[in-house]
């Protein structure tokens, strides 16, 4: 896979391209390392960082995106201790677009679970491209349960489209599942910190989303609906998602301005892909800055916080109505 | 179906004898129905049994005992916070449905007299932008469950969204948490909450509210379902069977309680909240407007 391979990265790609022309050239004659490489090896870093300082929305999905971001997996490999693996929602199956176990962050006992996208086709179709099933989502409630019954915070990692939109999420009621979540996670008496490591595609992330912290990663998106679908509602059509994507505000700046995400956790330069090990330090650092923060509430406390924060969450105006406008000609349809 | 008994004062009519707005056509039987007809019988075709569009005054009129109904959290109204623009702004959208149905959002909410017991009581309304859940949908659940908790309310929601508030991005997605939490605290609390699924109802209140109820009642004919049946056509490339996301599909796959024509549902709710409270003490005070 190539490491460039966002339209947007296209200047990136053709330097590193230069870069790579040039080295080879050398190599061919014998000669050491030009140092015209390496003077575009610094322009290559300094564009890099210029480009990813001033994503636009839509960009930013992209990244969200990126077929090379580190996915959930790849964070609990990369600092969960001692993980195990917890299987199954003892209903039907074991959905593979959601993972969760328990295991430890530094000396903390922990329940971390995510949704889970795929790097390849034989992964994409064995975890729907990170899209759950009902299952997924009660998979996601019975170790959670779990978490409380032992006095374990629990830790979310949100990275999926969406839940699938098929006919047997229908029959197995997807929406009833991701509702039944919403309630019971307001019940949960432990810590919970969801953290949107890639994309946060509505209802199916929310099902895993009720938190008393809820960090997004600096290039993540969370957003009621994806660009592309709002723009082929609104605007009739699906080019039209990079005007969506901004329109919708859905970046972590928005969401922390909206009072809806409560820390940024930064990317390494160049986006989370391009240094994973960077970026597990990042999120493995303010996860744990987080739950420290938690342990000074206790159980009633948790539990009345995470109430207030979603109640909150609106915006509205109470009072006598102002006059409408007069109706502009022709009348407009809905 | 028999429910109303008014089968042969039916006239048929034919298309030129028909003012607009006095004739319906049944989109089920396609007879023409007249329409004072159908008023009386609730909207609902004395034909056939098809279930029509219903305003909200007529739903309150509907489940609320006579003179019993205190709205509540009227003056709650959306802004265009985002500054939302599509092919319309939210501002124009928000003024063309006000002006359309005269309401000012998609919920009435308030507490009400069914059969003698104090409920607290939600009507949502498919004509204002598609029943779609924004801040004040949200807001005003909320406000109904929250008070229902603090006054020991039964809470009915006549649930209807044919999806979500976009123009309010995040916020209109956030509304189903609050919702829901708002319900925890209602079920903890040992009080019953009865959703009533109408057509539509999809979405996020679909995964939210209407989903969580003790006992989930639906309308005959009524849409409902998560994902919205294009959408699924899209990603799995197939037809979808017969009869999908429709009441007896959800009732077959273990969703729905009940299936219940409009005739019924006072009854039938009267019924599950005698049997879920007790029967109505004498002694409960008479609703006092406010
Ligand atoms: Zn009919």
């Amino acid at each position: 896979m190539a490491a460039y391979t966002l339209p947007f990265e296209k200047p990136l790609l053709d330097l590193q391209n230069r870069i790579d022309e040039l080295r080879r050239v050398a190599r061919d004659n014998g000669v050491a390392d030009p140092q015209d490489a390496a003077r575009l090896e610094a322009e290559l870093a300094e564009v890099r960082r210029q480009l990813y300082a001033n994503l636009t929305p839509w960009q930013k999905v992209m990244v969200a995106r990126h077929p090379r971001r580190p996915y959930t997996r790849d964070y609990l490999a990369a600092f969960v201790k001692d993980f195990t693996e917890l299987h199954g929602d003892r209903l039907l199956s074991d959905d593979q677009s959601v993972v969760g176990g328990i295991g430890w962050i530094g000396e903390r006992r922990v329940m971390v679970l995510g949704t889970q996208k795929g790097r390849d086709t034989k992964s994409n179709l064995a975890c729907n491209f990170g899209c759950p099933y009902p299952e997924g989502y009660r998979k996601a409630l019975r170790l959670m349960r779990l978490a409380a019954k032992f006095g374990l915070p629990i830790v979310t990692f949100i990275d999926t489209p969406g839940a699938f939109p098929g006919i047997e999420g229908e029959e197995r009621h997807v929406a009833e599942a991701i509702a039944v979540n919403l309630r019971e996670m307001f019940r949960f008496p432990v810590p919970i910190l969801a953290v949107v490591i890639g994309e946060g595609g509505s209802g199916g992330a929310l099902g895993i989303g009720i938190a008393n912290r809820i960090l997004l990663l600096e290039h993540a998106y969370y957003s009621v609906i994806s660009p592309e679908g709002c723009a082929a509602i609104l605007w009739k059509n699906r080019a039209h998602a990079d005007t969506a994507a901004a329109a919708l505000k859905l970046t972590a700046g928005d969401l922390v301005e909206l009072g809806i995400a409560d820390e940024i956790v930064s990317e390494p330069l160049g986006g989370a892909h391009a240094d994973p090990a960077a970026a597990a330090d990042f999120v493995r650092e303010a996860i744990l800055k987080n739950l420290a923060q938690l342990d000074k509430l206790g159980p009633a406390q948790l539990l009345d916080q995470r109430y207030g924060k979603f109640r909150a969450m609106g915006i509205f105006k109470e009072g006598a109505l102002p006059p409408l406008t007069p109706p502009p000609l022709p009348e407009d349809a809905v | 179906m028999t429910l109303f008994g008014k089968k042969t004062v039916l006239k048929k009519a034919r298309k030129r004898d028909m003012p607009d707005g006095l004739w319906l056509k049944c989109p089920t039987c396609n007879e023409m129905i007249f329409g004072e007809e159908q008023e009386k019988a609730l909207r609902v075709c004395p034909l056939c049994g098809h279930h029509f569009p219903m305003s909200r005054t007529e739903r309150l009129a509907m489940l609320a005992d006579p003179g019993s109904f205190v709205e509540w959290d009227r003056d709650v109204y959306s802004i265009d916070f985002l500054g939302f623009v599509g092919e319309a702004s939210y501002q124009e959208k928000l003024e063309s449905n006000r002006r359309k149905t005269g309401e000012i959002d998609a919920v009435t909410c308030g507490r009400a007299r069914l059969a003698g017991r104090a409920v607290a009581l939600g009507v949502m309304d498919f004509q204002f932008l598609g029943a779609s859940m924004g801040s004040v949908v949200g807001e005003k659940i909320t406000r109904l469950i929250e008070r229902g908790t603090a006054e020991r309310l039964p809470v009915i929601v006549v649930c209807a969204s044919g999806g979500a508030r976009m123009y309010e991005g995040m916020m209109s997605l956030m509304q189903m948490a609050k919702t829901s939490g708002a319900l925890a605290r209602h079920a903890d609390a040992g009080l019953p909450y009865i959703p009533v699924l109408t057509h539509p109802t999809t979405a996020g209140v679909m995964a939210s509210f209407a989903t969580l109820g003790d006992v989930i009642l639906a309308e005959p004919g009524a849409l409902i379902g998560f994902a919205g049946a294009r959408v699924i056509k899209e990603t799995i490339h197939q037809d979808l069977p017969p009869g999908f996301q429709r009441p007896d599909f959800l009732l077959k796959h273990g969703l729905l309680d009940h299936v219940v024509p409009r005739g019924e549902l006072k009854t039938t709710l009267a019924r599950l909240l005698d049997a879920f409270c007790g029967p109505l003490q004498a002694s409960e005070p008479p609703e006092v407007p406010a």
